[in-house]
């Protein structure tokens, strides 16, 4: 048997399918369907967590995701343990392992439940008022202690084995909920021929049905329609049925988030499934169905395990077959909880009374009571309850003071009403109005496409919100673009129409200030608690909010805002709407962070970048940086080498033989067409008009504000055609600078921009043995020094595959670059290579390509620079043409600021121990004795060892540098302070220049 | 007022917490004051305190279009330090941690200020230079920031995947110890009753729709949804809505302002003890005293004044974080929203005097605006009462946008919190 309080004959589940799963370590039996709660209520299991703050014992209050206490942590095995999971969502399977939180020893015997008896010194904000003395007291006593308090559930502390999966989805209508009024929308909408999807957070669809055993629609029993119109709508091509599935989220431009739960109710999950999937719907027109969420009545310890709402005990009983007790007693403001009273009467359960604080509930539901005969007490209110673990009676009377009568009970079902869900709708931005006449917020203007039907949008009568929603339906339909013919009768009979409702503080709350009559059970928020915030001069219901934390819990005050705005509203003296409702935010339920990023992981979640030499640097056991999304080859350390003595072989090598680097990263943009040079004459500092083809020429980009942007070597390929090179970090956003002016400002030039970045290999050859590597492998350029100068580029072939051939260097040496379809760059670089080797030339890495371009005083833009320096400040003016009438940046670099004397200036630093190396970053004063704070010139942006100058060498931007050329400065750092001398001639190396134009 | 102590609330405890006062006064708005503050977020409130405090000048109202500190005050992930690169910043940043550490004290009111440490992860050699950078400025200022290594960045913070193996490898951290969090709503009520105890009206629900200009030029008030106040000094101090509320006095700004979203997680049991950012992957994480995680994003990139933000942005950062710290992929996000922050192009923000004379400009604070509430507040109280601006907050003139005098923060740091 699958636990005592199944009641045979009674809810949906088969009784032969059965599963086993523990909680706390005690193993039980559940029916296949059940959630962990229905399984736990039918062993007889009602205390399943603590609270929050005051380590109270909870059970289960509903039989939805509005649960706020029955959290508990799910675990498959040891990496998949999910904390704070609602047992009223959750399905079992065989083979699940449940747990209690929050609680130390055992569940029954808390040790933190003495902060129950200390709750009076716990009031609402008391954290602000004290725990000031004495001041480091805060950080290492009190909020250590805070801390450990806090907190529900485990983090988990194991990479999570599971993958999850990601869609984007189009359609015409999105329907929200499928309940009666979602089925009969998205039917209707089907039917006019518009792509429908239908989602549901539940198993099965049916909403309400699930417990309104009452309700027939189309003759049937509800349920059962529910089902076979599920079926009718999947059945069609243009309608998609997502059940398990959640609408979190409803973002901009109709896009709504849904979180599809695939595999955590599967004891066994498909090899390949993930366990969750996200989908990002963009409908062109939404129908929102959610229904409504029945709140508790707000008494005296009505946080007690055992009671609970009426639908959750209806759903209970109807659904899984579940008796939450055998002498269950009502507690309600609304005709609703009759029928629950009905119900359990008609399972053959015990009803000791309804306790009605309304003087006249509806007449259907108290005849009918009547005639069943079942107790009700109009006019009364549930003062308070006995029993600690689980309810065992309630005291009733008029009101406090009056004469009061204890019933035994072992479970209380409560209702003060129901509140319409309009989660969705306000996360929309819609504007909600208040219905005086029926106390609730209802939609009121829309933001977006969207409409709201049946419950969540106020219509209580079963005709009318299938009415409602059909012309929703075919509504929705014809303005998303079908053209077919929606109309559909569907009737619906209800056996009685349901009044009444309350909101806020029933009786048995209290007038008193000690009475914890709870309204957001998870957070441990009671009525008296919100009276204070009101005291304490807190007026907005965003104030009353964040001072209570009512409504902060993973629940997300589902249950507990109403309340908690009726009692402020009425201690303010003012209307609910002046009140103001706080702000609806995503999610509506709590959404793995794994669902969210799906795919996005490891290489998906940014995909590194590698070059085509990449491998055969892997093989050369090349150590990689990161630079920028590129896996850069840093230095080739031969066995035994360190990162310096590599660098140094390296730096020596190139020097003297020759060196091959790969430079495929650099971006590469491919600038054509007639206004290309008039282009280039605007986005760069230099003047292109008079490059020849056949030339490149080294330029520099500035922003509007004169601060250099980016640089590189700009080829001329022919009239109308650049090959146009970046940094490496700036590819992506240089091609969008271009783009943006392109479109916005120049957009009469006749320019088109391609990012070739990906589609050239680039191999630098460097040395003196440059032209001899490669000579015998290029065809149809004449590569000597006079017919192929220093600063030129030609088309040919190398290799026997087509070249764009740059005479170039970054390293001060004769040297070439060579582009290659980036398909035949490993190909052509072994061909390199195989010449190079025996020459004694190296491969070498970025590390040392700094080195060298250091020892001649090249900048690199984001090193030597930081977004802060003018072309002008880094000794560049002469690549500023002085003829261009205009030019981005050419304004900004007149402000007055740009051009006053003292700007930090790049300059050269020779340390005056010479075998000292600066750190990059470090910070330069005039006076190492000054005291903190002291003033800074500047830092220090490169620095390295040379082994090619046989000492330090350093650049470093520094107030007023070309005015300090040969004074000392000093670099104090935390254990010493070094001597620098300030050099203004950046060159370290071949001043003259003669090595590149061999 | 009545003092806040431990004493207060033992007593208060033993009679149901029934004798507390209201924390702050809500009066009806004066005809004229001395000065008006528009915007009651932490900087506007703070502002008000200040100016009665140490200024003698308590005829003063706070005007605030909602709730006081409903702006970004409310809204940020709280993040504290003052390790930033320029002088002109570390002026204003480390002012404002020198009053964290006694603000709960100063104003009687716990703001938990929580120096857990803020640590900033180096992923490779580009991070490791501008880390140097800021490491050896701050030393030379007087300002705690050290690098660790990666182990050293793991002791520290033991949920840090350190392997090389990572997408983002992690190859040292900065770590300020004094950085940490505080409590934001309590920075906003602090200061509000501790200014309405010296005679500041706080005054809510009322939004100012223009300032207003005698014919010499000056302002002598403002009109609001609660018709017109008068002042003869008047201090800004509405973050994102700044440049639609100097239009309204014909001054133009330049500022842009975007939306910034953050998210906390459900309630865990603690685990992760500091503060970690990184600039690489653009993402933030701290866990709160009530167990959440908190995580913030980088700005949408377009302008709006919607308090809601695009779902990709919320996605990329969630990205991050779980490529950081891959056991996090269980947990759930609980609650999102943004707030809009008022961005200058240097990421550096605004305060002091405008072309109009009595109007004083306090803004820009953009993305990271909360760790200066004190500091900024107690300078701006200082440029309003003096007509100009303490040497501190020199550097930070509407003028420098002119002149070209940046104070490029940006430069150094893409998410700037
Ligand atoms: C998601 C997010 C995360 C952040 N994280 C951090 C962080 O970790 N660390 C950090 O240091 N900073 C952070 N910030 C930035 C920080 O929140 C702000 O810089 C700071 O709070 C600004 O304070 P404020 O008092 O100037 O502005 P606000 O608190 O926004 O106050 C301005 C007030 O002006 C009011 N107002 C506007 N117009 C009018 C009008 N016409 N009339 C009357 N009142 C008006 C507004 O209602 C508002 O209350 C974050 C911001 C966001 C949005």
């Amino acid at each position: 048997m699958s636990g005592a309080n199944r009641i045979s004959g009674w809810g949906r589940l088969t009784p032969a399918k059965t599963a086993r799963f523990t909680f706390d370590g005690k193993s039980y039996t559940a029916l296949e369907g059940d959630t962990v709660a229905s399984a736990l209520l039918a062993n007889g299991v009602h205390l399943l967590g603590r609270s929050f703050k005051y380590h109270r014992p909870r059970g289960i209050l509903t039989a939805g995701p509005e649960e706020p206490n029955a959290l508990l942590d799910v675990s498959r095995d040891a990496a998949r343990r999910q904390p704070n999971v609602r047992a009223t969502v959750q399905e079992v399977f065989d083979g699940m392992v449940t747990s209690s939180q929050n609680r130390w020893p055992s569940l029954a015997l808390d040790i933190g439940a003495v902060n129950d008896l200390m709750s009076p010194f716990f009031a609402a904000g008391f954290y602000y008022k004290t725990f000031m003395w004495p001041k480091k007291a805060w950080e290492k006593v009190y909020e250590p202690f805070i801390r450990k308090a806090a907190g529900l559930g485990e983090a988990p502390k194991e990479e999570d084995p599971d993958h999850y999966a990601g869609r984007y989805a189009h359609t015409d209508v999105l329907v929200v909920g499928a309940g009666v009024a979602g089925l009969s929308a998205a039917l209707a909408a089907a039917k006019s021929g518009a792509k429908v999807m239908l989602v549901d957070e539940q198993p099965e669809v049916g909403g309400a049905l699930h417990y309104d055993t009452g309700v027939k629609i189309n003759g049937k029993d509800g349920f059962t329609w529910a089902q076979e119109t599920a079926a009718e709508l999947k059945a069609m091509d243009n309608v998609t049925v997502l059940s398990r599935t959640t609408a979190f989220g409803y973002y901009n431009h109709n896009m709504i988030a849904l979180c599809e739960r695939v595999t955590d109710h599967k004891a066994k999950p498909g090899k390949n499934e993930p366990r969750e999937r996200l989908w990002q719907v963009r409908a062109k027109r939404v129908i929102l169905a959610t229904g409504q969420i029945e709140r508790h009545m707000v008494f005296e310890n009505n946080d007690r395990p055992g009671v609970m709402l009426a639908s959750a005990g209806r759903t209970f009983l109807n659904h899984f077959g579940v008796a939450v007790g055998q002498k269950v007693g009502i507690y309600t403001a609304h005709d609703s909880a009759y029928e629950a009273a009905f119900d359990l009467k008609r399972a053959g359960i015990s009803v000791p009374a309804i306790v009605d604080s309304r003087e006249k509930p509806g007449e259907a539901v108290l005849a009918q009571a009547r005639a069943m005969g079942i107790e009700v007490l109009t006019g009364h209110a549930v003062l308070t309850v006995g029993g600690k673990l689980r309810v065992n009676s309630m005291t009733v009377g008029r009101h406090a003071g009056s004469a009061t009568r204890k019933i035994a009970i072992d479970a209380l079902l409560v209702s003060a009403g129901w509140t319409p869900s309009v989660h969705l709708f306000s996360q929309s931005r819609g504007k909600l109005r208040w219905d005086a006449e029926t106390q609730r917020f209802l939609p009121g203007t829309y933001a977006q496409d969207s409409l709201s039907v049946g419950a969540c949008n106020g219509t209580d009568d079963l005709q009318a919100t299938i009415e409602e929603a059909l012309a929703a339906g075919e509504l929705m339909a014809k303005a998303a673009g079908a053209e077919g013919n929606g109309k559909i009768e569907i009737t619906g009979e209800a056996p009685f129409s349901w009044t009444g409702g309350m909101i806020g503080a029933a009786e048995g709350a209290g007038p008193d200030t000690t009475v914890k009559a709870f309204i957001d059970f998870q957070h441990d928020v009671c009525a008296k608690d919100i009276r204070l915030a009101v005291r304490e001069g807190m007026q907005s219901i965003e104030h009353i909010k964040r001072f209570t934390t009512n409504g902060m819990a993973s629940d997300q005050g589902k249950l507990s805002n109403m309340h908690g705005l009726a009692i402020a509203a009425e201690m303010l003296g003012k209307d609910i709407p002046q009140v103001g409702l706080t702000t609806f935010r995503q999610p509506y339920t709590p959404v793995t962070f794994g669902t969210i990023i799906n795919h996005s992981r490891g290489d998906l979640f940014d995909p590194a970048r590698k070059t085509p030499i990449h491998p055969w640097a892997v093989a050369k056991g090349a150590e990689f940086e990161d630079v920028g999304n590129w896996k850069r080859a840093w230095y080739y350390a031969k066995p035994g080498e360190d990162m310096h003595a590599a660098v140094a072989r390296e730096c020596k090598t190139v020097r003297d033989v020759a060196g091959i680097f790969d430079a495929s990263t650099l971006g590469k943009i491919e600038v054509v067409g007639p206004d290309a040079a008039k282009f280039l004459n605007l986005m760069y500092t230099n003047a292109w008009d008079t490059l020849k083809p056949g030339k490149c020429r080294y330029g520099i980009m500035t922003r509007e504000d004169g601060f250099i942007y980016d640089d590189g070597v700009v080829g001329r390929m022919a009239e109308d055609r650049f090959h146009v090179t970046t940094t490496t970090g700036g590819a992506p956003r240089v091609l969008q600078h271009m783009e943006d002016y392109l479109q916005t400002e120049f957009p009469d030039l006749k320019v088109w921009l391609t990012s070739t970045t990906e589609q050239w290999a680039v191999i630098a050859v460097q040395g003196p043995k440059a032209r001899e590597i490669i000579a015998p492998l290029v065809e149809g350029i004449d590569i000597s020094n006079e017919a192929f100068p220093h600063m030129s580029v030609a088309e040919g072939k190398i290799c026997g595959v087509p070249t764009r051939l740059f005479r170039m260097s970054f390293t001060g040496e004769l040297g070439f670059e060579i582009n290659v379809p980036a398909d035949y760059g490993q190909a052509v670089w072994e061909a390199v290579w195989a010449r190079a080797e025996p020459m004694g030339a190296c491969p070498y890495g970025t590390e040392t390509m700094h080195v060298l371009r250091a020892e001649k005083g090249y900048i690199i833009v984001g090193q030597d620079t930081d977004g802060t320096v003018t072309p002008d400040d880094a000794s560049l003016n002469w690549a500023v043409s002085k003829k261009k009438p205009d030019f981005v940046g050419i304004r900004g670099l007149k402000r007055p600021d740009l051009v006053a004397p003292g700007r930090k200036q790049l300059v050269g630093l020779l340390t005056k121990d010479p075998n000292g190396v600066l750190e990059e970053g470090a910070q330069v004063v005039a006076d190492p004795n000054e005291p903190k704070p002291m003033t800074m010139l500047g830092h220090v942006t490169s620095s390295y060892w040379s082994s090619n100058c046989g000492r330090s060498i350093a650049m470093a931007l520094i107030a007023d540098g070309k005015n300090r050329n040969g004074k000392t400065l000093y670099v104090p750092m935390a254990d010493r302070t070094i001597a620098v001398e300030v050099v203004t001639d950046m060159v370290f190396f071949d001043k003259e220049g003669g090595r590149l134009n061999v | 007022m009545r003092k806040y102590s431990v004493f207060a609330v033992v007593r208060e405890a033993m009679r149901g917490h029934k004798g507390w006062e209201a924390q702050w006064a809500s009066p009806e708005p004066r005809k004229e004051y001395d000065a008006i503050i528009i915007g009651g977020g932490g900087h506007g409130l703070g502002a008000a305190y200040y100016l009665a405090k140490e200024h003698g000048i308590t005829n003063v109202a706070v005007l605030e279009k909602g709730w006081i500190g409903g702006g970004n005050t409310g809204r940020n992930t709280t993040i504290i330090r003052s390790n930033y690169l320029y002088e002109e910043s570390m002026h204003i940043y480390e002012h404002s941690l020198k009053l964290w550490e006694n603000l709960s004290q100063d104003l009687n009111y716990n703001v938990m200020y929580s120096p857990r440490g803020v640590m900033m992860l180096s992923h490779n050699v580009h991070d490791q230079q501008s880390f140097k950078r800021h490491i050896n400025a701050n030393r030379l200022y007087g300002i705690d920031n050290e690098w660790l290594t990666p182990e050293q960045a793991k002791a520290y913070c033991p949920p840090l995947d350190i392997s090389k193996t990572a997408r983002y490898p992690i190859n040292g951290a900065a770590l300020q110890r004094r950085g940490g969090t505080a409590r934001h709503d309590a920075v906003a009520w602090g200061y509000a009753r501790a200014a309405s105890d010296r005679g500041v009206h706080i005054i809510q629900n009322c939004e100012v729709t223009a300032i207003r200009r005698g014919p010499d030029g000056r302002v002598v008030g403002v009109e609001t949804s609660k018709g017109f106040i008068g002042a003869k000094k008047i201090g800004v101090s509405a973050a994102g809505h700044t440049s639609v509320v100097m239009q309204t006095a014909d001054v133009r700004v330049p500022l842009q302002s975007q939306p910034l979203q953050a998210l906390v997680s459900e309630p865990l049991k603690p685990i992760f003890p500091c503060v970690v950012m990184s600039n690489s992957v653009h993402a933030y994480i701290s866990q709160s005293d009530k167990g959440e995680f908190v995580i913030g994003a980088g700005t949408d990139q377009y302008n709006s004044y919607s308090q809601t933000g695009g779902m990709q942005i919320i996605t990329h950062t969630l990205d991050a974080i779980c490529e950081l710290f891959p056991m996090f992929r269980r947990v759930k996000m609980m609650r999102q929203w943004g707030g809009i922050v008022d961005v200058t192009v240097d990421r550096s923000p605004i305060q002091g005097i405008t072309p109009v004379p009595g109007l004083f400009i306090n803004a820009g604070w953009g993305t990271g605006g909360f760790k200066a509430t004190p500091g900024s507040a107690h300078l701006f109280a200082h440029l309003i009462a003096k007509g100009e601006p303490h040497k501190f907050a020199a550097g930070l003139t509407l003028d420098r946008f002119r002149t070209g005098r940046l104070i490029d923060e940006a430069a150094a740091a893409a998410v700037a919190h």
